[in-house]
């Protein structure tokens, strides 16, 4: 019996004794009770299956298990919770931005393809949330929805995207009176 | 089940019924339900039992059943505020329950965007009823008159002395109250609505952006096994025999009928395993497509058809158009395009000899009950289908194929199964949007007045395969054992624009498809059966009329359009677009012809709907020198008459817009003489962030007391036609086959001499 893989998921312990070549998606689902993440193509073409590896969102379905290993896996089911967490906010009732702006917009239709959107758009802004329209599409790009959401699922990203842009700049002024201090 | 989208804990049919006291309602299904089914409506069920009905418990709380699903559109919110206004009670006490053949009644499931005109109607009536008997109770209760009450949140007043109340809930506590349906029971004016015609937001939206909406695929079972499918490689192809059993971890077996074959292993990455190393022979291909886009049209021009329908005609149009001293012609040509939908097709069984239970996805759980029972050989009472939401479904997918090979798998195996779809099975092998061919005619007299329109299509009716599964022989499964017998029904593709010319004719032929109906392109109802490729060929004749004619494509329409609310729609669209008339292409992008330069435009398109009307204007640019081009603006003028939500309208109206603007600018299902090529999205693409328009503007027409008509598909009608109609206008060139890809336009723009 191999060892099984032990990874950090949603900012838990988390192990599997699946095959090291499983995917990561199945593992999350079936498994670990995560349901955001969802089977779309098994392709990596579709973005449904999406979930952060470090921060880097990720294609589940073609990811292997072994991948995770030692690694910090969030999932849409983990994401407001991590995000309260990175904050210091205590109201459980609190969103990401992205979720938040997601509801606010009403970008959805059946959803079977959200996670993929808000999952792939929460990494996009934690690096780049003064992203132009351009590079908001470019950087969503690949992803699929089939019933059309995509112009309220941009209004969302932009509505989030400013969110994230104060949150920062009031980090920036709190780090600045630290080292003013 | 979490799932139902409002459903709140331990609140069903059974806790009612423990509980003792509270209201039921049994209605009758509405006669419009029972028109699309025709003699297959309803399975023997006492109806005046609890097949259809509306529920209040002694806390007040409502409970809502309808026998329709949500196909992602939001459709039980608006269900929840047409409840709460009839019933006078708060939005948020009305839970909404659907698609469950043991709780629920049978309207037959969803299509041709029937929720609200039929779901609607019915808890409209039931709510209604409800109310006046629970006025009747308080009035006695209250010793007053019942004219002299007022309710409120669930609360009667006494208008004279506001401190007299009584609650329904404290109506209820007294005992237990079921009440047949009855059809006198008069609905509130609509004058009167409060929470009909409110933006609210949906309630399913907040659970799918945390992750705590369960969908189908998130259903599991105990002790269940996973089954993935293996289909024919190519058209008509027989199995011949097992060359190698998988040798992976938790393989189970193979169950294998005829050329029906799928894998069962323990865990579900052990079935794609096993799904992946099973070596099959098969025989080669029985039956053969055409070898491409070109050969297929070319045998949809000249087949012989089985049948032919005039739908409409008036003076004598042959006539006309061989008198006329000038006469235009124009052919028209519209692919197979999937449903694509998100998530391939899941299906879950449970075969037992106590009862069956099927969990799917599809818009039409009733008839399905039917078909199962029909295949295990068991009475109907026995199988109970339960709906739960899937990925979009946009008609008759591949979700009702997944539940049939479910419970084949399962009595087979003896567990309960989950089944799982791959990609493929899903783009290559769901039921297809069928392919047509369009002759438009028009005639014009000497003072270049238009006096005949002819409109003549062949193709494939889109009902190869049935729109919902009321037999086994329905299902591919059936068609790959070879042992069930489908009734394909005609579906001739005609336009429905209201045009009024001295002669005219619109009509279609059918030519036979049967023999597809074991392959993946058999064809079936997609979003708007066959209304994008009709009114593309219409709309996009019209515009060439109108140019014909010298008039500019608005004034012509509105000319020529014979009634009065399509017309105000059309204006709607023009006047929010800004219309600028014009005869013939833009003069800016003619000048630039040649150029490398950004060329734009802008092009009308309109469709009237079963009821419902829409005009969309269009906005393009393409870029010259690559035929690279994008929709950067819509307006979308949308009379559906009363509006239950204008927010959730929005939405859908935009959706219907991108998905369309999707199949016009990518779709089409390839294939070879032998077999679909398109198995997944980088062979069958669809609309990327990329190509996503900067805005889309949405005007609402009619929205006023009085009827509602369906709103799911109407705006998916005009948008091939409107966007033909801006490339036109931005280039000179009409692109006259669907879908529009770069390389087509490029094409054009290099051969097609520019129109005067």
């Amino acid at each position: 019996m191999d060892q099984p893989i032990r990874w950090r998921l949603n900012g838990q312990p988390a192990r599997s004794d699946a095959q090291a070549q499983t995917p990561l998606l199945y593992v999350l689902r079936n498994e670990l009770d995560q349901h955001g993440p969802r089977f779309g193509c098994g392709l990596a073409q579709c973005g449904a299956c999406t979930v952060h590896v470090d921060g880097r969102a990720t294609r589940s379905c073609v990811t292997p298990l072994t991948v995770a290993q030692g690694r910090d896996v969030t999932t849409l089911d983990g994401l407001a919770a991590r995000w309260r967490q990175a904050q210091g906010i205590t109201d459980p009732s609190v969103l990401h931005p992205v979720q938040q702006a997601f509801i606010d917009e009403q970008a959805a239709q059946c959803g079977y393809c959200i996670n993929g959107w808000i999952m792939t758009a929460a990494a996009l802004l934690a690096d780049k949330p003064q992203a132009s329209d351009l590079e908001l599409r470019q950087g969503l790009s690949g992803l699929k929805c089939r019933c059309g959401t995509q112009v309220s699922v941009l209004r969302a990203v932009k509505r989030a995207a400013s969110v994230m842009r104060d949150v920062q700049a009031r980090a920036a002024q709190v780090s600045g009176r630290k080292v003013r201090a | 089940m979490k799932a139902a989208p409002d459903a709140a804990p331990g609140f069903d049919r059974r806790s009612f019924l423990a509980a003792g006291t509270g209201l039921l309602v049994a209605l009758a299904v509405p006669a419009s339900a029972q028109a699309e089914g025709g003699d297959l409506v309803g399975d023997g069920q006492p109806r005046d039992r609890l097949d259809t009905w509306l529920a209040i418990d002694a806390q007040g709380r409502v409970l809502a059943s309808v026998g329709k699903i949500d196909a992602g559109l939001g459709i039980p919110t608006a269900f929840a505020q047409i409840v709460a206004d009839e019933l006078d009670v708060a939005f948020e006490q009305v839970s909404i329950r659907m698609g469950d053949t043991a709780t629920t009644p049978d309207q037959r499931g969803t299509g041709s965007s029937n929720g609200i005109t039929d779901g609607g109607a019915a808890l409209r009536a039931a709510g209604a009823q409800a109310r006046a008997f629970l006025l009747a109770c308080a009035a006695e209760r209250l010793a007053l008159p019942v004219a002299q009450l007022a309710v409120q949140g669930g609360v009667v007043r006494s208008l004279a002395d506001p401190s007299r109340t009584v609650s329904y809930a404290e109506l209820l506590r007294g005992g237990r109250f079921e009440l047949a349906y009855d059809a006198k029971a008069q609905p509130k004016d609509p004058a009167r609505y409060r929470v009909v015609g409110q933006p609210l937001p949906r309630s399913d939206i907040p659970p799918k952006v945390r992750a705590e909406y369960r969908f189908l695929v998130d259903h599991s079972l105990p002790g269940m096994v996973h089954a993935r499918v293996l289909r024919p490689p190519t058209a008509g192809a027989r199995f011949i025999g097992i060359q190698a059993l998988p040798a992976t971890p938790g393989f189970i077996r193979i169950v294998q009928q005829g050329n029906f074959v799928a894998v069962v292993a323990e865990r579900e990455e052990q079935a794609v395993q096993a799904a992946r190393s099973v070596q099959i022979a098969w025989s080669a291909p029985r039956l053969r497509f055409a070898k491409d886009y070109d050969a297929l049209y070319a045998s949809l021009r000249t087949a012989p058809s089985l049948s032919r329908k005039v739908d409409r005609s008036n003076g004598d149009v042959d006539a006309a158009l061989q008198a006329a001293p000038r006469r235009i012609e124009a052919a028209y040509e519209y692919p197979f395009q999937s449903h694509a939908c998100m998530g391939p097709a899941c299906a879950l069984a449970q075969v037992e000899a106590a009862g069956v239970t099927v969990w799917m996805g599809g818009q039409k759980p009733y008839p399905l009950r039917k078909t199962v029972a029909e295949l295990l050989g068991r009475p109907a009472s026995e199988v109970r289908v339960i709906w739960l939401p899937g990925p979009g479904s946009y008609g008759m997918n591949e979700a009702d194929d997944a539940a049939v090979d479910a419970v084949i798998v399962a009595q087979a195996v003896g567990r309960p199964v989950r089944l799982q779809y791959a990609r493929s099975d899903a783009t290559a092998w769901d039921p297809k949007g069928p392919p047509g061919v369009f002759r438009l005619q028009g005639g014009l007299d000497a003072a270049g007045r238009v006096v005949a329109f002819d409109y003549h299509s062949r193709g494939y009716s889109g009902r190869t395969r049935p729109s919902g599964t009321q037999r086994y022989g329905d299902t591919l499964a059936a068609q790959l054992i070879g042992n069930g017998v489908t009734k394909s029904e005609d579906l001739y593709q005609v336009s429905a624009e209201s045009y009024r010319f001295d002669h005219q004719r619109v009509s279609g032929e059918l030519i036979d498809w049967s023999a597809s109906l074991s392959t993946g392109l058999r064809t079936a109802h997609l979003r708007d059966p066959d209304g994008m490729a009709t009114t593309f060929a219409s709309e996009s004749f019209i515009d060439e009329l109108a140019l014909a004619a010298g008039q500019d494509p608005v004034a012509f329409r509105l000319q020529h359009l014979g009634d009065a609310r399509h017309q105000a729609v059309v204006r709607a669209a023009a006047e929010r677009a800004q219309w600028q008339p014009r005869v013939g292409p833009n003069p800016a992008s003619v000048a630039a012809n040649g150029s490398s330069a950004t060329l734009r435009g802008r092009g009308i398109a309109y469709a009237p709907r079963n009821g419902a009307v829409v005009a969309i204007v269009a906005e393009v640019e393409v870029e010259r020198a690559t035929g690279q081009w994008r929709a950067t603006r819509f307006v979308v003028a949308h009379d559906c008459g009363l509006v239950i939500n204008p927010l959730s309208l929005e939405r859908v109206i935009e959706s219907n817009i991108l998905m369309s603007l999707s199949r016009t600018r990518h779709e089409e299902v390839r294939f070879d003489a032998e077999r679909v090529l398109s198995v997944d999205w980088q062979s069958y693409p669809i609309l990327d962030m990329t190509e996503v328009p900067d805005r889309i503007d949405v005007v609402l027409v009619g929205n006023q007391p009085g009827r509602s008509y369906g709103a799911g598909e109407p705006s998916t009608r005009p948008v091939a036609a409107a966007l033909a109609n801006a490339l036109f206008d931005a280039t000179g060139r009409r692109l006259r086959r669907v879908p529009f890809t770069p390389e087509r336009l490029l094409a054009a723009l290099n051969a097609q001499p520019l129109a005067a």
